[in-house]
């Protein structure tokens, strides 16, 4: 087949925190190494993180990694690994003064040494007391991140393919993997990248709902990869949500919002969140809220023509508190609510933030199977690193500032197994299966002669619609029951859907047909997973079964996609070096 | 827009797709309502916007931040507006 092949000692898709990581530890070590994104670099998500990056650095109170580990395991309600969240904890310090030392400009303290802020989940003497563990670069930790660790590369001669789309995993018939199809937009030809060892580092797929905190480009093409090349997907049904993003559009408003003294109202104009957390109120923690809001709609108490939304009132604080305390929240209210908070309250709801789950890896990075009565066998030459895998040091729920620590962590390690699988076990490139291409081939010949068939934007539609009201943040047996057969039919029609722009060059409306043919996979993933898993757990509350069951499900789910079926591996128990933390109740 | 031709025009769209969900939303607006009918400078100005850093730009579009340029400006008005 006429296919260009290029060769490489690695291939990395996805220029993020996490794929900009890797490679440096790659491109540092004299490999070839290609990092392929679907656009310029710096414009990947990691660019929206603002909280910042958690480390023990105890630069401001005493802190400990152990600590740090403690906050971690309690947060992902004892689903995390314990060895791989040992493992980040521990490497966080060095993580972080490693990007201070590659010049990240971190805000300070007096005395020259990084400032750290407070942030949720954040304690002292494991759960005890508030600690500041958050470091940050103003309120633009994600940008001085990426910014940073692009020059970098850029020095250390990472060679970058820029509006290239990563289409499919080449796997041979030992199941290794020996690299990947990709398609460059400028030309609409596709290559194939042949390599010694590939990694994923393709970010979260939050666009699979409706109501969505991530940009655009959040498709999950790494993990619709990873089901359509027979790699199963780990804990799909765990998805975070922030409690108050703007009804319709996603955007964010912080929880500083309700900190000064705005309140939820449902459609009665009852302050709903007295009834639910007595004492907290709207500061109870953001699953609760979260919870207690999508409860008000369910129940019909719901605002607007659909009554599918409460209202964030904050007009009582008055003109001068908002424009002050708030800055930036009126602009965002009137851009994308087109309310103005001075006059009018906020539409609001329960708004997907965060993919816990995602490609099964181990702490080192390598991607892990069950194989042979073993649950973690290695997938050779097969990383992945931040967003997208599962380490998994996030359990069934992320603490913030956890994931750009998971990037930097998880990007390195993933990073250094790769230069040793290289250089001890993989001498030369193993051969490419004859049919290498076949299937991305396929899938765009199919695009191509698709007549009669659905609107990728309908079938988007009809997707997001099925997700956010079947698994979204509550949910319950017959819920998810239809939510199951729903998503199937979906699936179907995304099997015929079609595009009208057959061009080749820079032809966007196949990108985004190809994109959304990953979303629909993990769209069935989560559903599935969803429906399956009979316990509350951090992000996935049951109404049928309101408890933590560890006795049954204190394990992780594996989705596989050839007959959409379901496995489960034990958690990992044993810290590297230090006590298993047992499960307690969650409880704040 | 004689001055350019449709690949380009397809690449500015893709140039649209930013890291932040708050620009995705604004540049969808325009691209919906207003990119077809900008003449040729204005192509060209919107071209330059989307050159900055996210950040900067989601300044500027929230009226944080100014640019000299008084054409892309112009491009600016439009999407503080839309
Ligand atoms: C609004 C917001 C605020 C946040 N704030 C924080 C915070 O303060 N602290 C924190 O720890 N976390 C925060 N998070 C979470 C965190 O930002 C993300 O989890 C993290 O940045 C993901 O990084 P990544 O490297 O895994 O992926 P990304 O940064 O999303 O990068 C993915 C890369 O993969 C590329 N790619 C994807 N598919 C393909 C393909 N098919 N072919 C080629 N390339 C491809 C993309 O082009 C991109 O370069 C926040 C998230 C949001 C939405």
């Amino acid at each position: 087949m006429g296919v260009p092949v290029r060769r490489f000692d690695a291939v990395i898709v996805g220029g993020g925190g996490a794929g900009l990581r890797a490679a440096l530890q790659l491109s540092e070590s004299g490999l070839k190494t290609a990092v392929l994104s679907k656009v310029f670099p710096t414009r990947s998500h990691t660019v929206a993180a603002q909280g910042g990056i958690s480390a023990s650095l105890g630069n401001v109170q005493e802190d400990r990694w152990e600590w740090h580990m403690f906050d971690t395991v309690k947060g992902s309600d004892w689903l995390g690994d314990q060895d791989a969240i040992e493992f980040m904890c521990r490497k966080a310090p060095e993580a972080v003064i490693e990007l201070e030392h590659f010049g990240m400009p971190f805000d300070r303290l007096e005395n020259g040494k990084i400032y750290q802020r407070p942030f949720g989940g954040h304690t002292q003497h494991n759960g005890q007391t508030p600690v500041q563990r958050a470091c940050a670069a103003a309120d633009r930790t994600g940008h001085a991140m990426l910014h940073t660790l692009y020059q970098r590369n850029v020095r250390a001669n990472t060679q970058f393919f820029v509006e290239w789309m990563a289409l499919d995993l080449i796997r041979d018939a030992d199941g290794d993997v020996v690299g990947v199809t990709a398609l460059e937009m400028e030309t609409g030809e596709v290559f194939i990248l042949h390599a010694k060892a590939v990694l994923f580092a393709t970010g979260g797929a939050g666009r699979i709902y409706a109501a969505s905190t991530n940009a655009f480009i959040n498709t999950g093409d790494g993990l619709g990869m990873c089901v359509r090349a027979g790699i199963p997907l780990e804990d799909m049904e765990f998805w975070q949500f922030h409690p108050t993003g703007v009804a319709g559009a996603g955007v964010l408003i912080t929880e500083g919002v309700r900190g000064e003294g705005g309140i939820l109202l449902n459609s009665n104009g009852e302050r709903f969140m007295e009834r639910y957390a007595p004492n907290l109120k709207d500061l109870a923690p953001r699953d609760f809220v979260s919870r207690s809001m999508e409860l008000e709609v369910l129940e019909g108490r719901g605002c607007g023509p659909n009554k599918d939304h409460v209202l964030l009132k904050l007009d009582h604080l008055g003109p001068d508190i908002i424009k002050q305390r708030l800055p930036g929240i009126r602009e965002i209210a009137i851009k994308f609510a087109g309310v103005d908070p001075i006059k009018e309250p906020i539409p609001v709801i329960p708004t997907c933030h965060y993919m816990m789950g995602g490609i099964p890896t181990n702490y080192r990075g390598e991607v892990v199977t069950p194989k042979d009565g073993n649950h973690e066998s290695r997938v050779n030459g097969f990383f992945a690193a931040g967003e997208c895998a599962c380490a998994s040091v996030h359990g069934a729920n992320r603490l913030g500032t956890n994931s750009l620590l998971d990037l930097v962590v998880f990007g390195k390690s993933a990073g250094d197994s790769m230069v040793e699988y290289i250089k001890n076990e993989m001498p030369t490139w193993k051969d490419l299966p004859a049919d290498a291409a076949d299937r991305s081939l396929a899938r765009i010949a199919r695009l191509d002669n698709q007549k009669n068939g659905e609107e990728v934007t309908d079938v988007r539609t009809a997707m997001q619609r099925t997700v956010q009201s079947r698994a979204g943040v509550f949910r319950n047996s017959a819920n998810l029951a239809l939510g199951v057969t729903e998503i199937k039919e979906v699936a179907e029609r995304a099997k015929v859907m079609q595009i009208k722009d057959k061009s080749k060059v820079f032809n966007t409306a196949r990108v985004e047909a190809l994109e959304m043919e990953n979303l629909i996979e993990i769209a069935v993933a989560t559903m599935i997973s969803a429906e399956a898993r009979q316990e509350s757990r951090g992000a996935h509350a049951h109404d049928d079964f309101p408890t933590r069951n560890d006795e049954v499900w204190m394990k992780h789910t594996l989705y596989y996609g050839e007959n959409r079926s379901l496995t489960y591996k034990p958690v990992h128990t044993k810290p590297l070096s230090v006590d298993y933390i047992p499960p307690k109740e969650r409880t704040f | 827009m004689t001055d350019f031709d449709p690949v380009e025009l397809k690449r500015i769209r893709w140039h649209s797709r930013r890291g932040l969900l708050e620009l995705d939303l604004v540049l969808e607006r325009f691209l919906a309502q207003r990119f077809d009918s900008l003449s040729p400078a204005e192509m060209s100005a919107y071209k330059a916007l989307l050159e900055l850093p996210d950040n900067d730009f989601l300044d500027v579009v929230n009226a944080k931040m100014d640019l000299d340029d008084p054409e892309v400006m112009q491009i600016v008005e439009i999407l503080r507006a839309i």
